[in-house]
């Protein structure tokens, strides 16, 4: 309504990507069908994924995908936040380190070894992390990747001036909402549902599958009970553990969990 | 069924008033901000007219009802009336920016339009409580659900026996409606005024330079004001908002001054969707905080103020 | 059950179609399996979305119904805490499974539904008015723990000051076709709440299973018209008092059985709750130290309380076009669950765990008696079969009774 009043210059909109695979960019893309409306609310001065022009900032909001894994990158994000006056994370690479935040729990150098033919060509840190642990973010999108609907909201949400309507309560709640039925409670298939915060619509459960947590975890939750009780009907510890450990696995609940798990794993293992 | 099979909710012991307007309790109506005036920093009044003079000419409200202001967009925040009951064509809510509604309502003018559904909720008891003392006492922002009852009381002012409005806040800047205290006075309502504290370098009384951000009035806390009121336990009703340990710790400075609970008033706030008992967010204990509050007699809740995030 | 029975029919201003002929309310007709096609038949011809219990998803679910031989016959449903699995058992019949995990609160009062258009022209906000219409709703094989909730979540949506437009439309025009429990799964505990295993009011038509055949109780009469109209394609006959008899002992048997907390038929006792003077138990044990150990196995995931037929809250969000000039309003379940339902300037006024259970459990059997003069809980066990951890509503005030300090050896 304040937007009628004062006739002003689009919001200029950079989209930047750091270690990922593009997915989170790709929603963006796909803007539910709605990126040309949308590029005429906004002017998106930098999106490499949808055009090689690259406008100089400063800009309105920036949006960033991927994970800081490279001392290159490490500097860059510095950059990136001095020229961003709002700045957005999106996808599980940007609010908890990703899938490639596994090695964090690993060797590096054993990975560069087994992996590269040229070792030495590699340049990465012994670690990927989370945007937030190294700038201050104003707003993280979870997901893997995330969802275009809530892409659009956030950005309709800064167009409005109001809060984003991101939920934080569990994939439950939208599994409930839309009718499908439990996977854990009706099969007896480990889910990581209830753990899990809410966003993606429950896409797995409703075809047959677990909950593998990539919208990180819920606001509020109890990660021990949940895999206390699957243990319990079942589910190997070892199993659980790689559960917890996925997409979000660097995430402080989940990894907090994960860790427990396997150290309880290995004291039990002890002679 | 009616209403009258649905047991009355045991944790109030007010009138029943219409608390829900007629026919579909989602139906809002157009208002246009007439104007804006900023009280204290951060907090403005807001003056608002029905478009629709059908919707005007019906509008009615009492004294501790609120509206739900809606953005369409935005959201939806309820907001007490902070205007004369009398003139109900013309509503002024007192509105701090502090969240997704009121900061977006922050950024209006006048000329712009927004959505309002009401009025809600229980009323102060002031149509009940005529030739009795009447002690209001509010905390900050508070003041604003009470200014409704003060207007109402100022104009008959000849019907009560005495009027005491107590208002405490965080620093001079933070008093609500100073502007009106003189014709508050001039009808006959003592006004007294209290801070928790003066920001550095307020001059006072005992350190006067002729400054004029001088404070001579008192410092302490709410419940100080209260304590120094004769209150005399057979005619004493006192409305107290604020927030909720202020709204205990002030009830409770009555109880020792012998008024019964019965006679001790607060005004809750909690966060709700609908304001007519159906979405559930505003539960209390018992009670629906949209219906059968926000007003409520301390002898009624008292119970469930004292219980942890219930 | 606490809930007066005649809420609902006082709530349901049916307007009878009569004069058609046919059997009468509180007459009782033989409707052979083959009948429940032309009864499906019938609906769908009267302009209804028939809505029934089919498999899907490994559990027995509300779903549209078109064909007779999609209905659930030979299914059984073994459920425990957190544990539902269907097993087939030749000798059932077509109703024989328990609840699912959806009710009737699926259609009455929908997970979502747009409660506002509003548009901006010219910069002026208005209301439009354009909800969409919907084809009225017939039920089958409700049972008398869903009527139960449908009787409380009347009490909620039309008993009070204010009634909701939606599900006024919805419950006006809804058709109920009731069918008496065989069969008490281990999570059921219908016959400690009064809501069942019978179906007792609040029906059109009223099913008890026989082999082959249905003993069909007329309960109003629109139930009557719907008859009438299947008479005309197949003949009924009336059930003789002696069957009838058999029909109410069938439901009797089961409901003793419960009582005894006797197991039935090789499956496992079903739970039982004691009631008694529960809203003043839980009062007085606001600060018990159970709600701080049942949190150290609660989720808050918010399964319990959407999964059950009579929780109501709810929220709003506004759903709005880039532009900001056309805004919907949806509405959609909510939980006590979650850290946004008592959400205020930012901060849960019940941050923890403990706070959020104490506030389910005690305003499921306690606030609700003050607010709307009944429990809020039918004894369906639904929030015990779908907690993920299989936490069961029972146990905890067993627990707290036995504990309580107020309410000592009770």
């Amino acid at each position: 309504m304040h937007a009628e009043k004062r006739p002003q210059s689009k919001p200029r909109l950079a989209v930047y990507k750091f270690a990922s695979c593009d997915g989170c960019q790709l929603q963006l893309l796909d803007a539910c069908g709605r990126l040309l409306e949308l590029a005429e609310r906004v002017e998106i001065a930098q999106f490499l994924e949808a055009s090689s022009r690259v406008d100089p900032g400063p800009y309105d909001v920036g949006i960033v995908e991927g994970s800081i894994s490279t001392a290159e990158d490490r500097e860059r994000i510095q950059q990136v936040r001095r020229d961003c006056r709002f700045l957005v994370t999106i996808g599980a690479c940007a609010t908890s380190g990703g899938i490639q935040a596994l090695r964090n729990w690993g060797q590096i150098d054993e990975f560069v070894a087994s992996v590269y033919a040229s070792p030495a060509t590699i340049d990465a840190l012994a670690t990927s992390t989370p945007i937030a642990d190294h700038v201050p973010v104003d707003f993280e999108l979870r997901g893997c990747p995330v969802d275009p609907g809530q892409l659009l909201d956030l950005i309709t949400s800064l167009l409005l001036g109001r809060r984003p309507r991101v939920p934080s309560e569990s994939v439950c709640a939208e599994c409930k909402r839309r009718g499908t039925v439990c996977v854990a409670v009706a099969q007896g298939i480990p889910c990581l549902g209830p753990v899990t915060q809410a966003g993606c619509g429950a896409i797995c459960p409703a075809h047959d599958r677990e909950c593998f947590g990539c919208y990180g975890p819920a606001e509020a939750t109890n990660l021990v009970s949940l895999t206390t009780f699957y243990e319990k009907r079942g589910t190997p510890r070892e199993r659980l553990t790689k559960l917890v450990r996925g997409i979000n696995g660097y995430a402080p609940a989940f990894r907090e969990e994960s860790d427990r798990l396997e150290s309880a794993d290995s004291m039990r293992a002890r002679p | 069924m009616s209403p009258a099979e649905c047991s009355p909710s045991p944790a109030n012991s007010l009138p029943a008033v219409a608390t829900v307007p007629a026919g579909d309790p989602w139906r809002s109506h157009t208002v246009r901000i007439e104007g804006i005036v900023e009280e204290i920093p951060g907090v403005q009044t807001y003056d608002l007219r029905f478009l629709d003079q059908e919707v005007a000419g019906r509008y009615r409200f009492l004294p501790g009802q609120f509206n739900m202001l809606h953005l369409p967009g935005i959201g939806e925040a309820a907001i007490s009336i902070s205007s004369d009951p009398a003139n109900p064509q013309q509503l002024a809510h007192t509105v701090r920016a502090v969240g997704n509604v009121t900061d977006a309502l922050a950024r209006l003018h006048p000329g712009d339009t927004l959505m309002l559904r009401g009025p809600f909720g229980r009323p102060w008891p002031v149509a009940e409580s005529t030739g009795r003392d009447l002690v209001l006492v509010a905390g900050g922002l508070g003041l604003a659900s009470q200014r409704a009852a003060i207007r109402e009381l100022a104009r008959r002012r000849a019907e009560y026996a005495s009027v005491t409005v107590v208002h405490g806040a965080k620093e001079p800047s933070g008093l609500l409606y100073t502007h009106e205290y003189r014709e508050w006075k001039a009808a006959g309502v003592v006004v007294r005024t209290i801070v928790d504290g003066l920001p550095q370098g307020t001059a006072t009384t005992e350190n006067a330079a002729g400054d004029a951000a001088m404070w001579d009035g008192r410092v302490g806390l709410v419940t100080d004001l209260v304590n120094e009121l004769t209150m005399l336990s057979d005619r004493t009703t006192l409305l107290c908002c604020g927030p909720d340990p202020m709204m205990t710790a002030v009830a409770h400075a009555a109880l020792r001054h012998d008024v019964p609970a019965e006679q001790v008033f607060v005004s809750l706030e909690r966060n709700m969707a609908c304001a007519v008992r159906h979405c559930g967010l505003c539960q209390f204990g018992p009670v629906f905080v949209c219906q059968d509050g926000p007003v409520f007699s301390f002898a009624a809740i008292e119970p469930y103020l004292s219980i942890p995030h219930l | 059950m606490h809930a007066d029975d005649r809420v609902v029919q006082d709530t349901d201003p049916l307007r009878p179609t009569q004069g058609r002929g046919g059997p009468a309310v509180g007459s009782w007709v033989w409707l052979p399996t083959e009948t429940l096609q032309p009864l499906i038949d019938v609906l769908r011809t009267d302009g209804m979305r028939v809505i029934g219990p089919q498999v899907a998803d490994g559990a027995v679910v509300y779903r549209d119904l078109a064909e007779a031989g999609d209905l659930p016959v030979g299914w059984i449903d073994e459920q425990d805490g957190g544990h539902y699995r269907l097993q087939h058992d030749p000798e059932a019949g077509f109703f024989d499974h328990v609840v699912g995990p959806h009710s009737l609160k699926n259609f009455l009062f929908p997970a979502r539904e747009t409660i506002g258009h509003f548009l901006r022209e010219d910069g002026t906000w208005r209301q439009v008015e354009d909800l969409p219409e919907e084809p009225p709703l017939a039920v089958i094989g409700v049972r008398g723990c869903d009527l139960a909730g449908l009787a409380i979540q009347d009490r909620v949506f039309l008993g009070g000051e204010a009634v909701d437009p939606g599900y006024h439309r919805r419950r006006e025009s809804l058709f109920l076709v009731a069918v008496n429990c065989r069969r008490a799964a281990a999570t059921c505990f219908c016959h400690s709440t009064g809501c069942g295993p019978a179906a007792s009011a609040g029906f059109d038509l009223c099913l008890t299973e026989f082999p082959g055949r249905f003993a069909c109780e007329v309960g109003s009469e629109r139930g009557a018209a719907v008859l009438a109209k299947l008479q005309e394609k197949v003949p009924l006959i009336a059930c003789t008092d002696s069957e009838r008899a058999a029909a109410a002992e069938q439901s009797e048997r089961l409901e003793q059985a419960m009582h005894a907390r006797q197991r039935v038929a090789g499956e496992p006792a079903p739970r039982s709750l004691n009631t008694e003077g529960i809203r003043d138990l839980l009062y007085d044990n606001l600060e018990h130290p159970r709600w701080e150990e049942v949190a150290t196995r609660c989720l808050s995931c918010t399964n319990c309380t959407l999964v059950c037929p009579t929780c109501f809250c709810s929220s709003v969000s506004e759903v709005a076009d880039l532009s900001g000039d056309a805004v919907q309003r949806e509405r959609h379940w909510a939980s006590c669950f979650t850290l946004d339902h008592a959400r205020m300037h930012g901060t849960s006024v019940r941050s923890s765990t403990a706070s959020r259970y104490r506030q389910w459990l005690t305003h499921k059997l306690a606030g609700w008696i003050d607010q709307f003069g009944t429990s809020g809980c039918t004894g369906c066990g639904r929030c015990i079969t779908w907690c993920p951890v299989g936490i069961d509503i029972t146990e905890e005030v067993a627990a707290i009774r036995a504990t309580s300090p107020h309410d000592e050896g009770a």
